[in-house]
């Protein structure tokens, strides 16, 4: 049962306000060159289906009531995967009027993937954490206790990756 | 057929105990072979059987009522309704078999479709109610020529028994019906490009939405063993007579199999069709070749 759940991830993908930078990411890890499904990964249409949430985005007003109505129709054991920087830190729109985020202050989150947006690899590295993390909580019955992925591949070119990771590790701690 | 030998072939073989394998088997080959025709590497050897497994572990969530307690019949119904229909298969050379089993057969295959059609309606879900409305829209076209197909099959051969069916030496009119079968096979699997109760994304699972947890994981074995139903029954229609049990096993399965392979490539080459496209397609398409079928198997019989 507990090697099922591991090799057995359904995905359900959420928005909670992203640019969809995200949310292609995680499309494009289903696709040929990375190929998701080796791993067993689905990418599902219902939350009922769903065993890890994939949730995008800085978490805003008007998602908030939305993500937990969706935390709550995924039937356990489950897991919630943060992708990318907006969920885990709001990332530049930090203190923002229109944010409720982070998202760990709403829902239980196993695994941030960093990133602005994370790669495909970074994600499914996320997604098989995840899933280990849930077929060992099950297993064990034990509570929920989030782990920080590291960034995968090359930086982007950019300012966003070296805070993003320090300000995610800053959350946590 | 006695008591035991129908039980044997249930529960033993083609049924239960060969059968749940099977549909594991198709399920895995249907997507793996999706994956290799996109140039991917596609889902490990278990995948269904680990799927299935997790699924029975799951929670589901409460209900109450009578709803809650159809909710958790279909499935089981439908289940049972696929594996007979599996089990009435003629894989031995002399199984045995009644007159008129061939009835029996397509009431059973029929079964799991309306089974889809109550659950979605008995979910409650809106998306629910729409798959099923597809689903029965769906129904109503492929089955007239699916059953006009196998009528004209069973006149050509003046039998209604599947074992004198399949020992039969094949005519023309047996290749014109197996087509319209095989045409019509795709709805009958919800697979591309028929795919349209279980729309994925589109109408989130269709009649699935709601399901979850082991009445999730009834689903998928009886989809599998759809799968080994329908294209077992292509099997046993296309099979040439043999006599050596363990030839006819192996021909059996192997021409399962292709029918998997091709259903496959079908699915992976399509992309799903509107319902009006779909219900045009085979009303004002197949169904032209379902009655020729038909109309000559019927003359046939009268100059012969």
């Amino acid at each position: 049962m507990c090697y099922s759940r591991r090799r057995s991830p359904w995905l359900f993908h959420m928005n909670g306000g992203s640019c969809n930078g995200c949310d292609i990411e995680l499309i494009a890890s289903l696709t040929p060159r990375y190929d998701a499904e080796q791993l067993g990964v689905r990418l599902e249409g219902s939350p009922r289906h769903a065993d890890i949430l994939c949730i995008t985005g800085p978490v805003t007003h008007n998602a908030v009531n939305a993500i937990k109505t969706v935390y709550g129709q995924v039937c356990g054991p489950k897991a919630v995967v943060a992708i990318g920087s907006y969920p885990a830190t709001t990332n530049v729109f930090i203190d923002s009027r229109t944010l409720d985020g982070p998202l760990n202050l709403h829902l239980p989150v196993d695994v941030f993937v960093p990133g602005c947006p994370p790669r495909p690899d970074a994600i499914i590295q996320g997604v098989a954490k995840a899933a280990a993390i849930l077929a060992e909580r099950a297993a064990k019955k034990l509570p929920a206790n989030p782990v920080v992925m590291p960034l995968v591949g090359p930086p982007c070119n950019g300012a966003c990756c070296a805070p993003t990771n320090k300000e995610t590790t800053e959350v946590q701690s | 057929m006695n008591l035991i030998t129908a039980l044997a072939r249930f529960l033993i073989f083609p049924g239960l105990l060969f059968a749940i394998p099977a549909a594991w088997f198709f399920l895995w080959v249907e997507r793996k072979s999706v994956a290799l025709m996109q140039g991917r590497i596609g889902p490990p050897f278990m995948q269904p059987f680990f799927d299935f497994i997790k699924l029975l572990g799951k929670s589901t969530p409460p209900r109450s009522g009578v709803g809650g307690l159809l909710m958790k019949l279909w499935p089981l119904i439908a289940v049972a309704a696929a594996a007979s229909a599996v089990g009435l298969l003629p894989v031995w050379p002399s199984s045995g078999g009644f007159e008129g089993d061939l009835i029996l057969l397509l009431a059973l295959l029929e079964l799991p479709s309306m089974c889809i059609i109550a659950a979605g309606f008995s979910s409650r879900s809106i998306f629910g109610e729409i798959g099923s409305a597809r689903e029965a829209a769906l129904s109503v076209s492929y089955n007239v020529v699916f059953l006009l197909a196998i009528v004209s099959i069973a006149a050509s051969q003046h039998t209604f028994r599947l074992e004198a069916l399949a020992q039969l030496p094949a005519s023309p009119m047996h290749w014109i019906g197996l087509l319209a079968i095989l045409v019509c096979l795709p709805a009958k699997l919800h697979i591309n490009p028929f795919s349209l109760p279980n729309a994925e994304q589109e109408i989130y699972s269709g009649p699935m939405t709601e399901y979850a947890g082991p009445e999730l994981a009834m689903w998928e074995l009886s989809h599998g063993l759809e799968w080994v139903a329908a294209t077992g029954l292509v099997a046993t229609l296309a099979a040439p007579h043999l006599t050596l049990w363990w030839v006819a096993a192996i021909v059996f399965i192997a021409l399962s199999f292709a029918v998997v392979l091709l259903l496959s490539a079908v699915a992976a080459a399509t992309a799903r069709l509107a319902i009006d496209t779909t219900v045009r397609f085979y009303w004002q398409c197949t169904l032209i070749f379902a009655v020729l079928a038909i109309s000559s198997a019927i003359f046939m019989r009268h100059r012969s």
